[in-house]
């Protein structure tokens, strides 16, 4: 049992990451058609995989599933912390607080409309379009005048914000009470209380929760941005540990009774499938491939190079420091979305500062500056740690377990020693390697051949 | 030779201050460049040079003074608005973005004139497609004036020193600049480099119509390609004027040597 046991995890991890390279592989083609064949193919063979059940054996047993989601979240909140940490070079310890953000944010908001109430939504949605809105005009209105210090914008941020949250919660209380009898009863659903409807809910709940994430970000990141980057390491530290303590509190100093505090937030509906899932993957994946290999993610990497080179060369280093941390949070925020509606059960002691430590670790394992790596690292590690460490051990008695968290920071030094730059260096594979142009510069290896079968 | 009391300074500095803790770092520093010149800025270790270079650029605030770029005010402004208004600069230790490539480097200068925006590079818009092609072509011909476009693909960090400093010149010229400010570009060089470094500093004034300040400590460039001189010593201008004046002058000859070897050096 246990040998085949740690043959069979062994075996889905390579195929996981065999399916990774397929996956990007498969993306790098120009077409249209290529792409989508890609992405319908990639898609079917999880779903298969899932699929295949004979009596007692199954391929993909649900707490396989579930490792596989976690991975995937995992992988959203991997790559936003490589943006920022991996290529603009700030490090931070708030990438796993935004991820908490998202997910109580987006689980919120179908909690409420589940048990028929689309306050939520109403509230968070419109609250999160007029901040757009609002954050966008102040910027636009500060810019006419230099040399506004940084704290005077924020403080107009600020009342910007507050201003577009009260509209939002005036404005969706108002229009809340003329949806609900559209909603119908459990036994006989509306409109609003359909299936389909719910499905529309939770894609936008995790969207708006993305939005809200970036927000929070925006406005905490303006001011501390401006701190060299140990500094602005310790603020995140201290963000995190605000975020937890209001997610422990929050149904006492915050409005919010249903998220029930310590005790953890209950009955999120499950909605996330294979599908969803797999979509916000490709979405976050795509974003931040367009976003890196574009010349603002070159820019951000000249921040990481050299600050006081990349001003000299007209990079607004605020600006792309700001810009990275939002996309980041971002990312994150639809990863804890997407984590909330698999998992159906909040903690707050999910989003410790110390488990922050994880995404951190799974970059840094991955390689600094390694999109493939982020993606890869995080299904590796998701199914090394919970996967066969927690099974495995248990076997052995009730307390090995805690072992795996001996054997794991060993695996890493090992890593750290051996490789340091992480497991893939910097090796990108397929859709997001470098642009053409500078692999064939770069010449010989197979990205040149490659070149030539294209031409 | 441009005639340096023109009305119209390219650069206009006026009485430059700047103060670090007690320290006068540059007392009352004036410079009027005038479009066109190749200006050479010496004087002794510590005198202040690269200080006044930060200072225009932005990269350390001013105490005092004010400094004017084509007829507008740009002290106070942020170091990127500063060289999106065509100032650009060389450092005196190199300072590439050493991990990535060479097309990178220079890349990343083209970045405010990208052309295209955050929508259009998440979405790959058409703009992007084209704009992005056209920004690598112009990069690797710009490579190609300065006989780099052979390494373009190489790693920044791995360039041998001379052709650091070259791409370093070149990402600078990137930028697009009027005028271009070159910190001890012949540092470290041996006398060959040296020779093709000042045949490559006339080569880029006469193709991109720059203005250059040089801060040079190596007196053969200094002398051979400068056409005015300003002689910096404890943060104070102590002399100006072309490099036979400077050469016989005695103020300088004391601030690098000393007085006393001055003297014996005259007798």
């Amino acid at each position: 049992m246990e040998l085949g046991y740690l043959f069979s995890t062994i075996l889905k991890m390579a195929a996981l990451i065999a399916w990774i390279y397929g996956l990007m592989w498969g993306l790098k083609h120009k077409l249209l058609w290529q792409k989508a064949l890609t992405v319908i193919l990639a898609f079917a063979v999880i779903q298969a995989a899932f699929l295949i059940q004979f009596g007692d054996f199954a391929l993909f047993s649900a707490f396989d599933q579930g490792l596989l989601f976690q991975a995937v979240s995992m992988a959203m909140v991997a790559l936003g912390l490589n943006l920022i940490y991996g290529f603009n070079g700030q490090f931070s310890l708030a990438q796993w607080s935004f991820y908490g953000i998202g997910a109580y944010c987006a689980a919120d908001i179908t909690y409420r409309w589940t048990n028929g109430d689309p306050s939520g939504l109403l509230v968070v949605g419109i609250g999160v379009i007029l901040a757009a809105v609002a954050l966008a005009g102040v910027g636009r209105l500060l810019r006419l005048k230099r040399g506004i210090p940084v704290l005077s914008a924020f403080t107009f941020y600020l009342v910007a914000l507050v201003a577009a949250g009260l509209v939002a919660v005036v404005a969706g209380r108002a229009i809340a009470p003329a949806l609900v009898p559209l909603f119908g009863t459990s036994a006989a659903p509306g409109v609003l209380g359909s299936a389909f409807v719910r499905q529309i809910v939770f894609f936008l709940s995790v969207l708006i929760a993305g939005a809200f994430a970036a927000e929070v970000s925006f406005m905490f990141g303006l001011p501390v941005l401006t701190l060299g980057s140990d500094y602005f390491g310790i603020a995140t530290l201290g963000f995190a540990i605000v975020v937890q303590t209001l997610m422990v509190n929050s149904d006492t100093i915050l409005p919010f009774p249903e998220m029930k505090g310590g005790r953890g937030m209950i009955g999120i509906p499950k909605m996330t499938s294979w599908v969803a899932a797999f979509i916000f993957l490709l979405v976050v994946v795509t974003i931040v491939r367009n976003f890196v290999r574009s010349s603002t993610g070159r820019a951000a990497m000249s921040v990481r190079e050299d600050e006081t080179a990349a001003k000299a060369m007209g990079i607004d280093i605020a600006g792309s420091k700001l810009l990275v941390f939002v996309v980041g949070s971002f990312v994150a925020g639809i990863g804890g979305g997407v984590y909330a509606h698999y998992i159906g059960f909040l903690s707050p002691a999910t989003f410790s500062f110390l488990a922050g430590f994880n995404p951190l670790i799974i970059v840094v394992f991955g390689g600094l500056g390694s999109m493939t790596g982020s993606i890869a690292a995080s299904f590796v590690w998701i199914f090394f740690l919970e996967g066969f460490l927690r099974v495995l051990l248990s076997q052995l008695g009730t307390d090995a377990p805690t072992w795996r968290f001996v054997l794991y920071p060993i695996t890493l030094l090992l890593l750290m020693l051996i490789r340091p730059q992480g497991l893939l260096g910097s090796v990108e594979w397929g859709f997001l390697k470098p642009d053409a142009i500078i692999r064939r510069l770069k010449g010989g290896g197979p990205a040149a051949v490659d070149q030539k079968e294209r031409a | 030779m441009p005639d340096v009391n023109a009305t119209r300074p390219l650069l206009d500095i006026h009485d430059l201050t700047k103060f670090f803790g007690g320290l006068c770092a540059v007392k009352n520093f004036n410079l009027a460049l005038p479009q066109g010149v190749l200006w050479g800025l010496i004087g002794p270790n510590g005198a202040g040079k690269t200080t006044v270079f930060n200072l225009v650029t932005s990269l350390v605030q001013l105490s005092s003074g004010d400094i004017t770029f084509s007829e507008e005010r740009i002290d106070g402004l942020a170091p990127y608005e500063i060289t999106r208004l065509g100032i650009a600069r060389t450092f005196q230790n190199i300072r590439l973005f050493s991990n990535l490539t060479v097309l990178d480097n220079v890349r990343i200068a083209y970045h405010p004139h990208a052309g295209y925006g955050l929508s259009d590079s998440l979405l790959r818009t058409k703009t992007f497609a084209t704009k992005e092609k056209e920004l690598t072509e112009q990069a690797l011909d710009f490579l190609s004036i300065f006989k780099l476009e052979g390494i373009a693909g190489e790693t920044a960090k791995n360039l041998p020193y001379g052709e650091q400093r070259r791409v370093e010149i070149a990402r600078a010229l990137a930028c697009k600049p009027r005028l271009l400010f070159l910190d001890e570009p012949a540092a470290g060089m041996n006398p060959r480099e040296i020779m093709e470094l000042m045949d490559l500093i006339h080569f880029i004034r006469d193709r991109f119509k720059l203005t250059i300040l040089l801060i040079e400590h190596q007196m053969r460039v200094v002398m051979s390609i400068c056409e005015w001189i300003t002689v910096m010593d404890f943060g104070e201008v102590i002399a100006r004027g072309t490099p036979k004046e400077i050469q016989g002058n005695q103020t300088v000859i004391e601030a690098y040597l000393g007085k006393g070897a001055a003297s014996s050096a005259a007798g």
